[in-house]
């Protein structure tokens, strides 16, 4: 297992800020310390799972024991395109628009 | 460094459109070209709440592909969730599988496959330029009808050398899944798309180089060009003392140009982290049994046969193995067939049938939907063979069975178009030839092949056509003492 | 009328004694009179529902998490203002089937992130036993409705507690049942692997009869099970040959356990041995490490879960950008609260490159340690016991100020969250609050492996006879002190 990264004085201003933009969140300059300070305070307490020996355990990701749940390939209604469309903020064309992406 | 120091080293990622009757996550059924946004439900639109649903017949597909490409299936596989923002991809993450595929390291002729998964399409993303709300900038459309279409996405090693053999080896990869009918692999509509990683290394060398990644070249003419002018710059790039940046880029077969992908939006951390809304894919021995007898005989396979069995050489053996319409056209053609070998009846079906049928302006890609049967191109292939009608009158035939079917023989008996039988009649008609072009008949007389075009013409217009080319130039050299 | 539980006023509907509409008229009016700040929406008085078998008509109380057809469902969220669902979740769709009437919509933690339900971007809800004090959370508007006489019953969601823990604040049930037993459809998804949907009522068996009809797959979500044995009414009246074990590190003795909460915890232990259980000592080592892992899993989901409300398809979108990295950065900060904007971040984080392993996957791994130390209790036990929460109701505004200290209000809960098996609340009795003031009341959790529900509903109903909780508030919702005035309602 790798070395858990200190993260206690690893979370600064400028990571907080990269992790914003991997959200999709604006945060002020206010909200930034903020944040840095609480998610420091969290990440310390969460931290402490690295005191544990977790060597050859596997990790959980479904507590059901399911395999091979499929759907048959059969068609169902789909939404009527109005519907689709009202609760849109700008519907336009029988679509749903939005600012063009910057490339 | 010489530019003939430098090896390509290839590798493709390809992405096939499944033709499921339902999207992969959802029920809403699958088109092409419908109105925008008439194929949506709650799940697809990524309403608030909605859970996705693993569609099975997507699953068969692609443990049928897996089989195909001699992959391992693995015991379980998994789906995992990669984040990003983009309004093509309503749940702003795509489930794919990452670190689990379901199936890896197969093989395709010559080329290894990397590894097989399943994930999900994005939705069409139109530009329509300035809106009127928004100043100084442009608008999108977002149509989620294509939104949560199947996919399979095929990796290979990075074994290809040439950009020749990339649209070769996508040909056949082509093949394969129109053969297992798992998609229509149909690269301009987009249900077959294509990226390649791209390197150069010094020959010999094990190590790789830098490498760019080509996007979306959506023909597989398109492919070979793209990757040669890659090559090229790569190449140019080297020996002149530069570096390959790593980057992603973008080939117009207009220009012949390749462009930067540069994004101005941050950096790709796709957060992968396993579905927990869908459980594990284990296929079970009757799921794989399912798909093994699902595969049909597939064109690697069926190449082998041609060549080993039918005798075929390369080029006709590739050619029809690699489209399934041609190949049961022609197998069905040699089952009828008598006395015309393999290779005489793949010569009609490629050649004389697929160039009448585009003359007539029919769909040569696949005979069967014509008015020629296969049994009526073995008629035609015996008559050629037995003697029986010249190669003029042959191809009359084939002309008639285009525009209205029916039996070879009985259309050459009809039209009058049998080869002369009675040899003492061809003799005559051959001395009165001579006699009526006698400048042609003095010429050939001094060793002039060249000039027997008139003799053979004035025997073939006396004869409708019926007499054989070979055996007229061969009574003719006899008459003349040569 | 208002007093009765759901079972009771089921028993007089079908003696005749009590008209259907006259009930639920009866708490659509108490409904629209809601002064705690319970109701985001309500149905009117009078209209007219099917009043189908075997729910007779039955109102209730839906957390707005619930995806309801054409009805505002909101989570809780400003980003979600007036959006209106073209789909019912399947649990509510099966209460309907089953005849109970839509009676409102509940107030909630915003996208169920919270211990209090201060995080609603609809302001707060206050406790009907002291209306200065929080209700629990994030299923705090369906508990105080309860509890407040709002509603005979109401469902909820529980993540990491918000079942349990707000129905412990405020003396009701709150059942969670094992993972996978209600269908996840239409619920509105917070850490999708841990979310569940669950009953908050007044008695036990009101709960058997709710978990009874929303349980079963669902063809709409994989990992839909159902109670395969079904789910019978609790009939027990004792515990006789009931094993029950008490962690000693995990029970009223743990660090932080309030002296009120420990006292009625021993009580109710003492009243589990009269009742016939062996009672013995049990060891979960790894429990006290599920906050730690829940810190980094349901953040992890919900950064993903979350990244859908991007102003394109439906709800706000937050206009004048001019590109669309803006509109969308725009849009979630404008239409997301702080402690939403903060699990997001600490979600992205986790699952940021370089983080991973360190973070998500050691998660996982505690996640498994966790189910293995119940596993391994279930050997010898048939139930645990815990106090449900460490302290009893606390004052508005109290724990805002410091996350960290209301993410440890979830201690007793979240462990069976991460193992996926069932685990009710019940009231034990009441105690002052650390500070001094009137009592309020104290949850009892009690724990069983995975799909023995009735198992569970049994013994928790044995042991509700034998405490005779009063789970109704002493007053009227409506002479409270402190109740009214800033709460923003229906
Ligand atoms: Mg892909
Ligand atoms: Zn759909």
């Amino acid at each position: 297992m790798l070395p858990l990264p200190r993260i206690t004085d690893v979370i600064d201003r400028d990571q907080v800020l990269h992790v914003a933009r991997l959200a999709r969140l604006q945060l002020s300059e206010d909200d930034l310390e903020m944040m840095a300070s609480e998610l420091s305070s969290i990440l310390d307490h969460v931290e402490r799972i690295s005191e544990l020996d977790l060597d050859g355990v596997e990790p959980t990701t479904h507590v059901v024991a399911l395999e091979n749940v499929l759907r048959a390939d059969e068609p169902r209604p789909s939404l009527p395109r109005e519907r689709a469309l009202e609760p849109a903020p700008d519907p336009a064309e029988g679509a749903f628009r939005v600012p063009s992406p910057v490339v | 460094m010489a530019a003939s120091d430098w090896e390509p080293v290839i590798g493709l990622e390809i992405h096939v459109q499944l033709r499921t009757r339902t999207k992969m996550f959802c029920g809403c059924e699958l088109s092409f070209g419908d109105e925008p946004n008439v194929h949506t439900c709650p799940v697809c639109l990524a309403h608030p709440g909605v859970l996705p649903t693993i569609n099975g017949q997507a699953v068969s597909y692609g443990l049928e592909i897996a089989l195909a490409l001699d992959c391992e299936v693995a015991p379980r596989s998994i789906f995992h969730r990669k984040n990003y923002f983009y309004p093509d991809s309503p749940k702003a993450y795509q489930i794919s599988q990452y670190d689990t595929p379901l199936a890896s390291g197969g093989s395709l002729g010559d080329i290894r496959i990397h590894r097989v998964h399943l994930e999900e399409d994005a939705a069409k993303l139109i530009h329509v330029g300035e809106s009127g709300r928004i100043h100084g900038s442009g608008a999108s459309l977002v149509d989620f009808n294509r939104g949560g279409t199947p996919l399979v996405e095929i990796v290979t090693e990075p074994d290809l050398r040439e950009p020749a053999q990339a649209r070769e080896w996508l040909q056949l990869l082509r093949a394969t899944i129109k053969q297992i009918g798992a998609s229509d692999v149909n690269m301009e509509e987009g249900s077959l798309r294509c990226d390649a990683n791209i390197s150069l290394r010094p020959a010999g060398s094990s190590v790789l180089g830098t490498k760019t990644e080509l996007k979306n070249m959506n023909s597989f003419r398109f492919i070979e060009r793209g990757v040669a002018a890659e090559l090229e710059r790569q190449r140019a790039l080297l020996d002149s003392g530069g570096e390959v940046s790593q980057e992603t880029l973008h080939f117009d077969p207009r220009s012949g140009e390749l462009t930067s992908l540069r994004s101005k939006e941050y950096a790709h951390d796709y957060r992968y982290f396993p579905e927990p809304d869908l459980v594990p894919l284990a296929p079970t021995e009757e799921m794989l049994s399912a798909a093994r007898e699902a595969l049909p005989e597939l064109p690697a396979e069926r190449r082998r046969r041609y060549l080993a069995e039918l005798g075929l050489s390369p080029k006709p053996a590739n050619q029809l193995a690699f489209s399934p319409e041609l190949a049961e056209f022609y197998e069905q053609a040699v089952d009828a067939a008598t006395s015309a070998d393999p290779g005489a009846v793949a010569n009609w079906v490629i050649g004389d049938l697929t160039a009448a049928l585009r003359e007539a302006g029919v769909d040569a890609a696949d005979p069967a939907a014509s008015k020629v049967s296969p049994a009526a191109i073995a008629g035609l292939a015996d008559l050629a063979a037995e003697r029986k009608i010249s190669s003029t009158a042959a191809r009359q035939v084939l002309a008639a069975l285009v525009a209205e079917g029916g039996d070879p023989a009985e259309v050459a008996g009809r039209e009058g178009l049998g080869q002369m039988e009675d040899p003492d009649e061809l003799e005559s008609v051959v001395e009165r030839a001579l006699e009526a072009e006698p400048e042609a008949a003095a010429k050939v007389r001094e060793g002039n092949m060249r000039a027997v075009g008139p003799l053979v013409g004035f025997v073939m217009r006396e004869t409708n056509g019926r007499a054989d080319g070979g055996e007229v130039t061969r009574i003719i050299r006899g008459k003349l003492g040569l | 009328m208002l007093e009765l539980t759901a079972g009771e006023a089921l028993a007089r509907i079908a003696s005749g004694e009590l008209d259907s509409q006259e009930y639920f008229d009866a708490y659509a009016h108490a409904a629209a009179g809601d002064e705690l700040g319970a109701y985001l929406w309500t149905a009117e008085a009078g209209g007219k529902g099917s009043g189908g078998q075997p729910l007779g008509g039955l109102p209730i109380a839906v957390k707005d998490i619930f995806c309801t057809e054409g009805i505002e469902t909101t989570a809780g969220s400003r980003i979600l203002e007036g959006y209106r669902p073209p789909y019912t979740a399947t649990a509510v769709r099966r209460l309907r089937e089953a005849g109970a009437r839509l009676l409102g919509k509940t107030n909630m933690d915003e996208f169920a992130m919270g211990s209090s339900n201060e995080n609603s971007a609809y302001g707060p809800v206050r406790n009907p036993w002291d209306g200065d004090r929080v209700p629990g959370g994030s299923s705090g508007g369906s508990a105080a409705a309860v509890a407040g006489r709002l509603a005979p019953w109401a469902i909820g969601t529980d993540t990491g507690g918000s079942i349990r823990q707000p129905a412990a604040l405020c003396g009701i049930v709150g059942l969670k049942p094992t993972y996978g037993a209600i269908s996840r459809y239409g619920m509105i998804a917070f850490a999708s692997s841990l979310d569940q949907c669950g009953p908050l009522t007044r008695d036990v068996a009101d709960a058997a009869l709710l978990l009874r009809e929303m349980q079963g797959p669902d063809p709409c979500d994989s990992t839909s099970v159902g109670i395969e044995a079904g789910v019978e009414l609790p009939s027990r009246a004792d515990l006789e040959g009931l094993r029950v074990g008490v962690a000693r590190d995990f029970s009223h003795e743990a660090e932080g356990v309030e002296p009120g909460v420990a006292e009625v915890f021993e009580r109710n232990l003492a009243l589990i041995r009269e009742l016939g259980a062996e009672v013995g000592e049990c060891e979960l080592p790894h429990a006290g490490h599920g906050i730690s892992a829940y810190y980094v899993l349901a953040p992890a989901e919900a950064s993903a879960n979350l990244a859908r409300y991007d102003g394109v398809r439906y709800g706000l979108r937050v206009d004048g950008a001019e590109d669309l990295v803006s509109m969308y950065e725009r849009t979630r900060s404008a239409g997301f609260g702080a402690e939403v904007k903060r699990r997001i971040m600490l979600g992205t984080y986790v699952l940021s490159s370089g983080y991973y392993d360190a973070y998500y996957g050691r998660a996982q791994r505690v996640r498994t340690k966790i189910a293995e130390d119940f596993a391994a209790v279930f050997e010898r036990f048939d139930l645990i016991v815990t106090p449900t929460s460490p302290s009893v109701a606390f004052k508005l505004g109290e724990r805002t100020k410091d996350p960290l200290s209301m993410y440890l209000s979830d201690y007793f809960t979240v462990p069976m969250s991460l193992a996926g098996i069932p685990a009710i609340s019940i009231p034990g009795g009441l105690a002052e609050p650390a500070g001094g003031g009137p009592e309020l009341p104290v949850g009892l959790q009690l724990t069983a492996p995975a799909f023995a529900e009735t198992r569970l509903l049994d013994a928790a109903h044995a042991l509700e006879a034998a405490i005779d909780f009063t789970n109704m508030p002493p007053t009227s919702s409506a002479s409270r002190p402190g109740a009214g005035g800033s709460a923003a309602g229906s």
